[in-house]
């Protein structure tokens, strides 16, 4: 109860966006290392390829995708509200970004199987 | 569920205090200001609250009900209770004085570092300002001056709590008024005062200001036309 103040669409939107965002910030490094081992022709990178094809790896990474998209979708919400012209109906706006991010994230889960 | 008595837990004493818990009977269309005043009346007169005009106009019963902030006299206990049973506390993010009542001194300095008073540059003697009702920025005006000033917005955002300096909700929707103002001269200065991480840059749009406000008021709205106002200001080299 201490924290009842925050129960409500729009601040659970925020945290979303705090969340994916520092996860974003941790493994876009990874992922640009990743890609660069691909370039340098090395093994390393197909065995990674090989070591991230496991179901455990691809739900991590359909998490990703939801994380990302939950980020670049509440984003573009926090800019129009920011820069146009303030509408109503902005816990339906969360809701949208948030089922963009769910439905991408399915697409990418039936797609890596 | 509807009971006869109803269980309140006070907190009593500031910083260093503890709950307290009275049994009120329950009464038809009771509010949560009700519940109080029968306790300093019935039970306990040590018991220290703020209310004046208790019908939701001078937004002095500002209390904390259940975890969230809420006016008190326009809030009806079959709303709040949970098992029949309140928890009240002051309001949060201000210091507290006694019991219920906060210091309310810092809500209000920061109207005034948020420049929340209007300049004009009229005498008495000139003609009166003529300013169509249906204007959007008079519109915008209209809609903020029904602020009663009751500190829930304030008491709500996270911002307000993580840096001290934030100049908070309603004093930005105070100044986003002003901004609206035609007769108002003080505008550059005005967005001086607000721009920066203190004023409305330090807003990360949750909108628990939007979700309590008990007059329904927008300060997120506001502060979002403060943000563009100060961006458009700046690209312009005003603010420097
Ligand atoms: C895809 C396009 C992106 C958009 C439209 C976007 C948009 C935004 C916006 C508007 C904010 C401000 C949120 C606020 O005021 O609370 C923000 C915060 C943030 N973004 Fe992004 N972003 C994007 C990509 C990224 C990427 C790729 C990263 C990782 C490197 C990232 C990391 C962060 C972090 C750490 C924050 C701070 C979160 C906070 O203060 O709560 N963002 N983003
Ligand atoms: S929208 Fe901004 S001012 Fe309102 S509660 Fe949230 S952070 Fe505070
Ligand atoms: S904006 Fe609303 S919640 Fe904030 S002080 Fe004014 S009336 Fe109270
Ligand atoms: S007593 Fe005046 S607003 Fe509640």
């Amino acid at each position: 109860m201490a924290h009842a103040h925050r129960n409500h669409p729009t601040y659970w939107a925020f945290f979303i966006h705090r969340v994916s965002g520092v996860a974003l910030a941790l493994f876009l490094p990874l992922h640009l290392y990743v890609l660069g081992l691909a370039l340098a022709e090395s093994t390393a990178f197909a065995d990674f390829i090989s070591w991230s094809n496991t179901p455990g790896l691809k739900t991590l990474e359909t998490g990703l995708v939801v994380f990302l998209t939950a980020h670049l979708t509440g984003g573009l919400r926090l800019l129009a509200l920011e820069f146009l012209d303030w509408r109503s109906g902005q816990k339906s706006l969360v809701a949208l970004s948030g089922g963009i991010s769910l439905c991408l994230g399915l697409v990418f889960l039936l797609n890596a199987y | 569920m509807e009971t006869d008595q109803l269980s309140v837990s006070i907190w009593r004493g500031g910083d260093g205090g503890a709950y307290q818990t009275y049994q009120v009977p329950r009464l038809e269309s009771q509010t949560v200001l009700d519940v109080v005043t029968y306790i300093q009346r019935e039970i306990d007169p040590s018991l220290s609250y703020r209310f004046a005009c208790r019908v939701g106009v001078c937004g002095s019963c500002a209390m904390t009900v259940n975890g969230k902030a809420r006016w008190t006299c326009r809030t009806h206990v079959s709303r709040v209770a949970e098992n029949g049973a309140l928890t009240l506390n002051p309001l949060r993010n201000l210091p507290v004085v006694k019991d219920l009542v906060v210091d309310m001194a810092v809500f209000f300095d920061k109207w005034e570092k948020a420049m929340g008073a209007f300049v004009g540059d009229k005498t008495r003697d000139q003609a009166l300002a003529a300013v169509s009702p249906s204007d959007p920025k008079r519109k915008e005006a209209s809609a903020g001056i029904e602020c009663i000033g009751c500190g829930i917005c304030y008491a709500t955002c996270d911002v307000v709590d993580w840096n001290k300096d934030y100049l908070g909700p309603a004093a930005m929707n105070r100044s986003w008024t002003l901004i609206n103002d035609e007769r108002d001269v003080a505008r550059i200065p005005r967005l001086q005062a607000i721009a920066g991480d203190n004023g409305c840059l330090g807003c990360h749009s949750q909108q628990g200001c939007v979700e309590r406000c008990p007059k329904s008021l927008n300060p997120t709205g506001a502060i979002a036309g403060l943000k563009r106002h100060t961006m458009k200001a700046a690209l312009k080299g005003e603010l420097t």
